[in-house]
């Protein structure tokens, strides 16, 4: 691996380096089922083109990929997109769109704990998919909004039969989104912000 | 139609107990553990951002210089992970190394507390609503 004298670096373009000045950064967790969308939606709102952080593990048939029986321990590759939006010169905001599956979430140091707050992005046709992540996310404290994101042939829910549905306290909002629009998706952000803005004012951010 | 129903979960009730560790089916693990037990690594995030100190000294070594090369403006470690192709664990042990030689500062991230922030909050509010 001689990088020495090459133009060849994989980096950023230069018009994707951010500037000096920032000092710290933030981050969004939009978490979801395989094909929810989590991807699309990070696109729809990055500055730069999505990026994708690995880790790789060592495990036999972890799940979402079962070898059928096969008994042989295999390498398997968790990825995860994220894009980034500059917020001020100091400040820059990261999206990661994160696996599901929590026991892949401790790959990555302090995903949800450090994180402002999360977006579980939901398919009304797999409902049933987000049932754990949301449990998961209460468990741990981690503040959330829901964001449907209307596949034209999903069955469309009254919005109080869906909290009923996925059990949702009665402040937590859910919102209709369209993860491949850009301000469809900056919506459904500025909701989540929103949301742990009136918690801050309430106190009841932990 | 009706949909599925869920159960909710409290943040006070004990986290749901781990599948036991059987077999080949125990949780999964990093494949990538380099150097030592893990223990002093630098408590990086995924957000912290990197900033170059120096250039790269002779001794820099080729994962060094390529991170110093991609931070001379300030990078996270996610990026750093995307760009060089390397898994995030990876990446953080390097920089731990980095870190203690001075070759790299790190920028911590603003995380989310029990107070919240509130001029944080609206900050964030005021870039969204630019895009």
């Amino acid at each position: 691996m001689d990088f020495k004298n090459s133009d060849t670096i994989p980096g950023p373009r230069t018009e994707d380096r951010l500037p000096q000045t920032v000092q710290a950064a933030v981050k969004i967790v939009i978490v979801g089922g395989f094909g929810v969308g989590k991807t699309t939606m990070v696109g729809s709102v990055s500055e730069i083109k999505p990026l994708t952080t690995e880790e790789t593990m060592t495990q036999a048939g972890i799940g979402i990929d079962d070898n059928f029986g096969s008994d042989t321990k295999t390498a398997t590759t968790v990825a995860m997109d994220f894009g980034r939006i500059s917020i001020t010169e100091k400040l820059v905001l990261y999206l990661f769109g994160t696996p599901g599956q929590e026991r892949f979430w401790f790959l990555w140091n302090g995903l949800f704990e450090g994180a402002l707050g999360a977006v579980v992005l939901i398919d009304t046709r797999r409902l049933e998919v987000s049932f754990d992540v949301i449990g998961r996310l209460e468990e741990r404290g981690v503040p959330f909004v829901v964001a449907v994101n209307s596949f034209p042939d999903a069955p469309r829910y009254p919005v109080e039969e869906l909290r009923q549905a996925l059990d949702l306290a009665p402040e937590i909002p859910i919102v209709e989104c369209d993860a491949r629009r850009r301000a469809s998706s900056r919506d459904t952000l500025m909701t989540l912000m929103r949301f742990l803005h009136s918690l801050a004012m309430t106190g009841a951010l932990t | 139609m009706t949909p599925p129903q869920r159960q909710r979960r409290y943040p006070s009730q004990p986290p749901a107990p781990e599948p036991a560790a059987v077999g080949e089916r125990r949780n999964p693990e990093r494949m990538f553990v380099v150097g030592g037990d893990g223990g002093d690594r630098a408590n990086l995030d995924l957000v912290t951002l990197i900033v170059a100190r120096a250039d790269p000294p002779p001794s820099a070594t080729p994962e060094q210089t390529a991170l110093l090369r991609l931070c001379t403006a300030p990078l996270s470690v996610a990026e750093l992970s995307a760009y060089l192709s390397l898994p995030f664990s990876v990446v953080t042990v390097v920089l731990t190394q980095m870190l203690a030689d001075e070759l790299v500062e790190a920028h911590k991230p603003l995380v989310r507390q029990s107070v919240a922030d509130r001029s944080l909050l609206e900050a964030v509010m005021h870039g969204l609503q630019k895009l």
